[in-house]
């Protein structure tokens, strides 16, 4: 039981971090009907920017923990939706009237792209953090002994007030209008004096800095990164994403804690190796056999 | 004399809470020419989809009668509908193979014949005389029809660059390489100036003449209607208000009343 | 009426150049690159007995920012230079590919000579004739992803699943069960077609993007399975000592194993290594072969027309009475098989096999052949291994530097071309005479 509990803890701090990518993926997807396959990477320069910025204050003598975690964030934000924002001006926008596959496989391009551009930058080997916040809170009562980091507790927090944000500026702000409107429909949103160039490129920001967080915890979660790790969570937060109903930003989160909590649970009760397996069956069953996921709406092609 | 080709009994069609079809029977026949009118959202081209598989209906029957069987629309697939009972259709907005050329895109729609005698592609790649001379009919169907549509200059170039007249043209040569018993068209004349208006009415006739075959036509050009139909059928909100011949629909007060509304009271 | 009316320019003007806004432009662009560097160029986080520190390298963003000011001025002084296009439209290399498609017979036999007498050219070594394997596998490779991405529009990527069924059937076929590699290969390749009929049926329903990221899934899927399935692949550790081909049972080896004759005592020379590259080159020169005149002729069955007119318009396909559950299953199921063969052959030149070789990485370098070749085109997926595999030779540089230039190639090709080096689409059939 205690067990269980543990991994369900687990699950759910791995589930936030994909939750926040998977946003990312479900945001571009909804307004401009595609994969941002590079999604993936810009959470990974995330993380390197990250460990980079708590590098640098730590030499410049900022070692108070809540003012070095602020400024890590902040930095990463700026500079990863900066490459975001950058992504998709070379690789998308002028694609927007081409043929079906050609935003794809930009896409995949600049995937490829940015894990070498990032490998060779900083080198292949994998990059370690000393653990910055420590400690934690154990759910003790007789039978039950559950460890709760005050990490685990910061990231649901974080991500919990940072989706409370997004969706109030989604449903009542201009911008959150802007973005619905584009989505629904791109032409007419422009006839009626919406930027849609602008508000896209808003969107891939949102994506990008959300992405960003998502790569500060994972570099204080696990202390390790590499130019690897955007492909693999990519993979996991798309899941999330369609998982969850992709243009969902709800389902993206929802989708996320799931496949978080699959995760965990898989790797603690049967076996490690194959938990990315389960993943992508996951992803399988889910577009065979409800495509729209769990919030999105079936999508009906007009014949 | 025409027998009965496609026969539509109670059909409707639901799309969650909203009913785009309700209750609808009609007949088609066999070497006529049947138009089904009515404003927009009337639920036509819902009919089509119907008809051609692409939805499933909530209710009712589609029942195609060809050489003796028959075929129940309603359950079958949408490629099936296509091979075995042989409706064909065109759409709205042209779905040509717009990379491919004007003699491609008629014999991709003598593919099931094709298929066939290459068997399965072994006899074609081994060149086996079955399957040569198969390739040379469907070229020759071809050509046939390239000439009748006066396109057969440009048989080898891609049918992208066509004019929009020509497309649609070309969409329904296309349809009729598959040797239907129904040719379903869903507004050939749309987009189409007076000239090319006249020239697809002769096209559509000589089809019900030539072909012998029967044609349900969805359109919204009265010209087009009224100068080739045999029989309309006019739809309202999804249900049918009127069934005859073209003089007759075109005075039914009823369908006056959906056109254009009801008249004003009141001093004008 | 005026005569200067009647004769309409057939080339738009140039645009101009307007070098006030080009120099703001550029400006702004290096601006943006210097922010872009500034965290990953500008630093380097260097491991250094167990700690990690950070190094700072600030003239490398400073010259990133200048490098792309000077490019984005070229580029819009080349831009304003010439006449306007649409993307994909008349550009430069048309001339060029032009010239490639009319003389494309005479071009295809120069090309099969070279290849038939390349181990003979005189400055041919055993290391040159090595490369040349390595670019006909890809070749391979890539002709087979064509008929998926290229032919059909099935946008596949874990193609590298089917090179690896084929590779590791072939070689636990040949280890365990004793079959010689013309025994081998067919049911390497029939494996892998099997593979990918299976892989075909779930993603039946799936659109372009979904249907990319589920194909990647399997890819990956594949490659864990070989890590971990011990017992079946010998997880990492590979399957080695994979027997190599014979000619007719001699055997290219020094000395012969018991019951088999040697290739070079056969002939009365001395042993060299090479006559077993030699031979290698010889077979999969073959086995090229076979599958290009497979794959031409397929186009111009009705098969190969399904696949194109799928790729063009799905639901056009089903009015037309075309089942696309068979046509995709068929793309999915012959494109494997071709994937197999080069498989197989890749296990039996290695001898040995691991599951390093068949990551996603694989997968997107076919596929970057294919989109670069340009999708459809034969010549091009050739041109395009070529490119690939003798980049890496050209120079360490460029050996770490191959899929960064691939990536950003991929980018550029969508972008600036998307059919495709030297992509042209020449109709599967024809009423009349080729034009001259």
């Amino acid at each position: 039981m205690n067990y269980l509990l543990q991994q369900l803890v687990n699950g759910i701090a791995l589930g936030a971090i994909y939750g926040l990518i998977a946003i990312g993926y479900t945001m571009v997807y909804g307004i401009i009907g595609m994969i941002n396959f590079a999604h993936g990477e810009i959470y990974m320069i995330g993380a390197f920017v990250a460990l980079i910025a708590f590098m640098a204050l730590g030499i410049s003598g900022i070692t108070y923990i809540p003012l070095a975690l602020l400024l890590v964030l902040v930095i990463a934000m700026v500079f990863t939706a900066a490459y975001g924002w950058a992504v998709e001006r070379v690789a998308y926008r002028p694609l927007r009237g081409s043929f079906r596959l050609a935003p794809l496989i930009s896409a995949i391009g600049m995937s490829i792209f940015l894990q070498n551009y990032v490998q060779l930058l900083q080198g292949a080997r994998v990059k370690t953090l000393q653990p910055v916040v420590h400690g934690g809170i154990a759910l003790a009562s007789g039978t039950f002994d559950v460890q709760v980091s005050y990490l685990q507790l910061f990231i649901v927090a974080l991500t919990v007030i940072l989706m409370a944000a997004f969706t109030y500026v989604i449903a009542a702000t201009p911008l959150g209008r802007a973005q619905r409107a584009v989505e629904q429909d791109a032409v007419m949103a422009a006839l009626l004096g919406v930027d849609v160039d602008r508000t896209i490129s808003l969107t891939f920001l949102i994506g990008a800095s959300l992405a960003a967080v998502a790569g500060v915890m994972v570099l204080l979660y696990y202390g390790v990164i590499d130019f690897f790790i955007g492909f693999e969570a990519g993979i996991k937060a798309f899941t999330a994403a369609v998982l969850g109903g992709i243009g969902s930003l709800p389902g993206a989160m929802l989708g996320g804690l799931l496949i978080g909590l699959i995760e965990a649970l898989w790797s603690g009760y049967a076996s490690v190796e194959y938990k990315d397996v389960m993943v992508f069956v996951v992803l399988v069953l889910v577009l065979i056999f409800r495509p729209s996921g769990l919030f999105g709406r079936p999508e009906v092609e007009k014949v | 004399m025409s027998n009965m080709l496609l026969d539509v009994s109670h059909l409707s069609m639901r799309f969650g809470g909203l009913s785009a079809i309700a209750d609808l029977s009609f007949t088609a026949y066999d070497r006529e020419i049947t138009a089904l009118i009515g404003p927009n959202g009337a639920g036509k081209t819902t009919v089509f989809n119907c008809l051609t598989g692409f939805y499933k209906p909530s209710g009712g029957k589609l029942t195609l009668h060809r050489s003796g069987k028959t075929f129940a629309l309603e359950t079958m697939e949408d490629h099936r509908i296509a091979r075995v009972a042989g409706v064909a259709r065109t759409f709205q907005n042209i779905r040509l193979f717009a990379g491919m050329t004007l003699l491609e895109n008629l014999i991709v729609a003598q593919h099931g014949e094709l298929m066939r005698a290459s068997m399965f592609s072994i006899a074609g790649l081994f060149g086996f005389s079955p399957y040569r001379r198969a390739e040379k009919a469907a070229v020759a169907k071809a050509r046939d029809w390239l000439d009748k549509l006066g396109l057969i200059e440009r048989a080898d170039t891609v049918a992208g660059g066509l004019s929009y007249g020509d497309r649609r043209r070309l969409e329904i040569a296309r349809a009729m390489c598959t040797d239907p018993a129904l040719l379903c068209l869903d507004e050939p004349a749309a987009g189409l100036n007076p000239h090319e208006s006249a020239a697809l009415n002769d096209l559509l006739r000589a089809i019900r003449d030539e072909q012998k075959i029967g044609l349900l036509l969805i359109e919204h050009d009265m010209k087009v209607v009224m100068g080739i139909s045999d029989r309309v059928v006019v739809l309202d909100h999804g249900h049918k208000i009127a069934d005859g011949r073209p003089d007759e629909v075109r005075a039914d007060p009823a369908v006056v009343r959906a056109y254009l509304g009801e008249p004003e009271t009141g001093a004008p | 009426m005026s005569t200067e009316a009647a004769a309409a320019p057939d080339r738009v003007a140039p645009r101009g150049i307007a070098i006030l806004p080009l120099l703001k432009e550029s400006f702004l662009t290096a601006i943006v690159a210097l922010v872009l560097a500034i965290p990953l160029v500008g630093f380097r986080i260097v491991e250094s007995n167990g700690t990690t520190g950070l190094a700072t390298r600030f003239w490398w963003v400073g010259f990133a920012a200048g490098a792309v000011f000077l490019g984005r001025f070229a580029l819009g002084i080349w831009r304003g230079a010439m006449p306007p296009r649409a993307v994909g439209g008349a550009s430069w290399l048309d001339p060029v590919a032009r010239f490639g498609r009319r003389h494309a017979r005479i071009v295809a036999l120069i090309g099969l000579v070279a290849a038939l007498a390349w181990p003979a050219l005189p400055f041919a070594t055993r290391g040159i004739v090595d490369l040349a394997i390595s670019v006909l596998i890809y070749v391979m490779l890539g002709w087979g992803l064509n008929v998926v991405v290229g032919l059909a529009g099935l946008l596949d990527l874990g193609y590298v699943a089917f090179y690896a069924v084929g590779a590791y059937s072939f070689a636990i076929l040949a280890s365990d069960f004793g079959l010689t590699f013309w025994e081998a290969l067919p049911v390497s390749g029939l494996l892998a077609a099997l593979a990918g009929v299976l892989l075909g049926f779930p993603v039946l329903r799936l659109r372009g993007d979904y249907l990319a990221i589920v194909t990647l899934g399997f890819g990956e899927i594949i490659h864990i399975l070989l890590l971990n399935w011990g017992s079946l692949t010998r997880g990492p550790n590979g399957i080695g000592d994979i027997p190599r081909p014979g000619l007719f049972g001699l055997v290219f080896e020094r000395r012969a194993p018991p019951g088999f004759t040697t290739f070079h005592d056969f002939l009365g020379v001395p042993f060299s290594p090479s006559q077993r590259v030699v031979f290698l080159y010889y077979v999969v020169l073959a086995l090229a072969l076979m599958v290009n005149l497979f794959t031409l002729r397929l186009r111009r069955l009705p098969i190969g027309r399904a696949w194109e007119a799928l790729r063009e318009d799905e639901i056009a396909c089903r009015a037309l009475g075309i089942n696309p559950t068979n046509v995709k299953l068929s793309a999915f199921g012959i494109g494997a098989m071709l994937g197999g063969f080069a498989g197989a052959f890749f296990a039996t030149r290695q001898g040995f096999i691991s599951p390093e070789s068949f990551t996603f990485t694989e997968s997107a370098t076919i596929l970057a052949i294919v989109v670069l070749g340009g999708m459809g085109s034969q010549m091009g997926v050739v041109l395009a291994a070529i490119l690939l595999v003798l980049l890496p030779e050209l120079g360490r540089q460029f050996a770490e530097f191959r899929m960064l230039i691939f990536g950003a190639a991929m980018v550029l090709i969508m972008v600036w071309r998307p059919q495709g080096l030297l992509a042209h689409r020449a109709p599967s059939l024809r009423l009349g005479a080729p034009p001259r």
